[in-house]
């Protein structure tokens, strides 16, 4: 037989047009519309606030308060958001932070034991919750659904058996401190909060240390790298929110303890979701499950080990929620499970898997948690922030699948 | 002898890019089982889409006459109500609803919208006892067998009237016993006047009872051939005569010249596979993959040929980190060494890589980007202080994107969005960037154009080149004869023979690729 022999069509390859710094960021911005278009959100919801309450909404008060009002519900939307990028749904953390609030309300005020060892038993007591229905899960093949819905009646059933419906308090110092307190004021008296414009500073010069080193390495490794202008811009642009907000806390109480661990979660969550082997291996799951087996993912581990993370951020909560109560109750953690996955929606998840970031989790915790503060502080009813609330979660999500729909055409 | 019943005259069919079906007739006379025959991909699942609506009127060329009148069906609905329906491969019985709610789904018994039960209940007894099914019409589905479950099928149809009954590969999921039992009901039906249009790969079926044949090839009709003169005489046809008709064309594609692997362990056996035994996975009964043996050396390209259903796909993937089914026995070797390859991370590890005949369901993550995809099988290798080294694995894609002629803008381009032929050369980026000794590859030029197609050859030829090993799956002879140094060939799920490239011939292939137990 023969087989003549023709060389491939050529095809040379096309230089895009060189880019321009308008185009980049065009490219940016479409590239994660929801994200960005979620923080566009948040700035105009706390703008309209800001001038609807008369400056109130910024005030230094407030800002400590806001994240203080919302750090559980940030905490359980990180876990919420990653559990939701694997292609599944938790409906139980709720019930699970009253149980471990509950449980550490035994420890503590039953049993007299140190607060440190109770947060470190409780976190612990997480991880076995959400060890108990990854197995389920991941091994057993029961849809996640079916299993955390049942999680949702057990562990509210097991507080009000560890309770014995009724409320348990107060809790020593120590631990209340990790909800209501603020990192000790240290050095000589300034106008300011010392450590807190020294976090600051530090927050600062890593970032922009970041922001460097990514774009050496991007250079060192002959990829596009923005223009120098835009790249200024952009640290310029930084530094003045990190400063700012900076400022603010530091003319209060300073950085509140909740915040301290959001940004630890948030550094460290973000991180291993973008840059970890297993995190990678999140969103391929989520992706394509099938595809990802293939690929050599380990399905059962990874899905297993996203509920575990789940479990320890549903106790860490919990610690927080009961912390701010100074109680455990029977009645804890009522409908946070929802909060958490509307505030996953609202930053970008989607409802099939493999979508997602830890930030955007964040950014659309903050845009309820502003809503929530800012319709209190102007007085409105919680009988319309509800509404509010479930509108501003249909618009989001809808104008995500409008923008996608378009963008398929 | 009267008109024909089914007449089809110039059918023209177009998708975008590809001429699917060109100037195809088909005659079939009234109270006759005709036989279509082809290769994968020769157009008869398009033509018997175009009969029976599925491909509206309006989206094709040519005219269809059904027992004289020309027809213009909108939607299958419209050709049933004519008599004539279609019983696909993938049986579409729901699973937990009874044989008597099947037979009549989308056809209710019913009055003023409530379900006749009584009526429902003994229309369908009726029917069971046509078909010769012993089962109580209140049997949910699930419970049947395949083989009876194909019997339900033709009940449902006849509880629609049919004229003219169409059958898809009938007989690819039974066993002997129910094939013939199947077969018989057929005959039986033709003798009660129903025409039958019968697509299968068996041809000693199509010699059994069928009385004409008519061969695509290519998207058009070659011949139609008549396998014996009345009802009830002998077949005249040979099997080599139908053979030929399918596979009777010059080679139009091209191939690139191979460059020999000439490394100092040229030759060396890369892969295999001895005594591999696969059953279904739910189908315990079913032996998959039977005995397979099979070697590839290193800078080989090897192909293996079978048609659909001769368990091609099921013995790479069960090879493959036991992917598919139910282990029975058998050992794989990589470079000499036994390997156990029981997961995927381990069937990676051990050196081999398997590039799916289905990239959108197995293949790729087609919302993430091109970047990730191709970098998702090796990751662990791109970390640098235990996480991913993100400039490292971008610049790994963009060497991929180059190298590969993947057209894309940038390689943060949402892998969906790209063309069947960019996508598959995602996947075997992917792959390739894993660094196995052994690449099975699964239908690797499947849906893509043929300039996409030269460069795959190209891609697969140096692959060789570097002395790796491959195993070459494939439902079109040409591109086994053009690539291939060796050739196995497989039918219901055992080799049948094993070619060398010198000694191939299309002719020879399909004669093992149809060699099957009755």
């Amino acid at each position: 037989m023969t087989t003549t022999t023709t060389p491939p069509r050529s095809r040379p390859h096309e230089d895009p047009p060189r880019p321009t710094a308008l185009t980049l960021l065009l490219d940016a911005v479409r590239g994660n519309m929801r994200q960005y278009g979620m923080l566009i959100a948040l700035a105009f919801i706390v703008v309209l606030f800001q001038i609807w309450t008369d400056g109130t909404l910024l005030l230094p008060n407030n800002v400590s308060n806001l994240i203080q009002q919302n750090g559980y519900i940030l905490i359980l939307a990180m876990g919420m958001m990653i559990v939701i990028i694997a292609g599944h749904i938790d409906l139980s953390v709720g019930s699970v932070v009253a149980f471990v609030g509950a449980m550490s309300a035994v420890m503590m005020v039953r049993h007299d034991m140190p607060w440190v060892l109770a947060l470190v038993l409780s976190l612990l007591i997480g991880a076995v919750a959400g060890a108990w229905q990854g197995f389920f899960i991941a091994y057993v093949g029961i849809p996640s659904f079916i299993v955390t819905l049942a999680g949702m009646l057990l562990f509210r059933g097991l507080t009000q058996i560890v309770l014995e419906g009724q409320s348990i308090a107060p809790f020593p110092d120590g631990f209340q401190n990790i909800a209501k307190g603020f990192i000790p004021e240290a050095g000589p008296y300034t106008q300011y909060h010392n450590p807190t414009l020294l976090l600051g500073l530090l927050a600062v010069v890593f970032l922009l240390l970041r922001e460097w080193r990514d774009r050496r390495r991007q250079l060192a490794h002959a990829l596009d790298v923005p223009p120098f202008g835009l790249w200024a811009l952009k640290c310029t642009a930084i530094t003045a929110a990190v400063v700012a907000f900076t400022l603010t806390l530091a003319s209060f109480h300073g950085v509140p303890v909740v915040m301290l661990i959001m940004c630890a979660l948030l550094i460290t969550l973000g991180y291993v979701m973008r840059n970890a082997v297993i995190g990678r291996h999140v969103y391929a799951l989520g992706g394509n499950k099938a595809a990802a087996k293939l690929s050599g993912v380990k399905d059962k581990r990874v899905t297993f080990l996203v509920f575990v993370n789940m479990g320890v951020l549903a106790a860490l909560a919990g610690c927080v929620y009961a912390a701010r109560l100074n109680a455990g109750t029977p009645q804890a953690g009522l409908n946070f499970e929802l909060e958490a996955i509307a505030a996953s929606f609202i930053g970008g998840a989607s409802m099939s898997g493999g979508v997602g970031t830890v930030m955007g989790a964040v950014i659309g915790g903050l845009v309820l948690g502003v809503l929530n503060n800012g319709m209190s502080l102007v007085g409105i009813g919680t009988d319309y922030q509800q509404v509010i609330k479930g509108l501003v979660l249909l618009a989001a999500v809808g104008f995500d699948v409008w923008n996608k729909r378009r963008a398929g055409k | 002898m009267t008109g024909p019943v089914l007449e089809m005259r110039g059918i023209t069919k177009t998708f975008p890019g590809v001429t699917a079906l060109s100037e195809v007739n088909l005659t079939v006379r009234p109270g006759e089982v005709h036989a279509i025959c082809g290769e994968n991909g020769a157009g008869k699942s398009t033509l018997m889409k175009v009969l029976s609506g599925v491909h509206p009127h309006g989206s094709y060329e040519g005219e269809i006459r059904f027992e004289g009148e020309p027809v213009a069906f909108r939607d299958i609905r419209a050709s049933e109500r004519r008599g004539i329906v279609i019983i696909h491969q993938e049986l579409a019985l729901v699973p937990y609803l009874s044989i008597a709610e099947n037979i009549f789904l989308g056809n209710e018994r019913a009055t003023r919208g409530l379900i006749d039960w009584n009526e429902t209940l003994r229309r369908a007894s009726a029917l069971l006892k046509r078909v010769g099914l012993r089962e109580k019409p209140q049997t949910p589905v699930a419970d049947l067998g395949v083989g009876k479950q194909q019997l339900v099928e033709i009940a449902k149809a006849l509880a629609k009237e049919v004229r003219l009954l169409i059958l898809d590969e009938p007989t690819a999921a039974l066993n002997d016993e129910d094939s013939a039992k199947l077969l018989e009901l057929i005959l039986e039906l033709r003798d009660q006047g129903i025409a039958c249009i019968i697509i299968s790969h068996k041809l000693n079926e199509i010699r059994r009872i069928t009385d004409s044949v008519t061969i695509l090839r290519d998207g058009r009709t070659i011949e139609t051939l008549t396998v014996r003169e009345s009802p009830d005489a002998e077949p005249r046809l040979s099997e080599d005569r139908i053979i030929r008709g399918m596979v009777g064309r010059d080679l139009d594609q091209r191939f690139p010249d191979r460059t020999p692997y000439e490394g100092e362990d040229a030759g060396q056996v890369a892969l295999a596979v001895r005594g591999w035994t696969v059953r279904h996975p739910v189908d315990h009964q079913r032996t998959v993959v039977d005995d397979v043996s099979l070697t590839v050396r290193r800078g080989e390209i090897v192909g293996v040929a079978g048609l659909m259903g001769a368990g091609r796909t099921e013995l790479a993937m069960s090879v493959f980190g036991r992917s598919y089914g139910n282990y029975v026995r058998g050992t794989v070797e990589v470079g000499g060494r036994e390997v156990v390859t029981k997961t995927v991370p381990a069937a990676i590890d051990a050196g081999l890589a398997y590039v799916t005949e289905d990239r959108k369901r197995y293949g790729l993550n087609l919302i993430d980007d091109i970047n990730r995809n191709i970098s998702l099988a090796s990751l662990p290798g791109m970390r640098r202080r235990g996480v991913v080294d993100e400039h490292h694995e971008r610049s790994v894609a963009e060497r991929y994107r180059a190298d590969m002629n993947i057209k894309a803008p940038t390689v943060f381009e949402q892998v969906g969005r790209l063309s069947g032929g960019n996508q598959q050369k995602v996947v075997l980026s992917k792959w390739i960037h894993a660094d196995p000794e052994v690449l099975i590859l699964d239908e690797p030029t499947r849906g893509i154009d043929v300039g996409a197609k030269y460069e795959i050859y190209t891609v697969i030829d140096r692959l060789a080149a570097q002395g790796k090993a491959v195993l070459f799956i494939s439902s079109e002879l040409p591109e086994l004869l053009g690539m291939c140094d060796r050739i196995y060939t497989m039918a219901e799920g055992r080799l049948t023979g094993e070619v060398a490239r010198a000694d191939a011939t299309q002719e020879l292939l399909m004669r093992q690729m149809t060699m099957n137990r009755s």
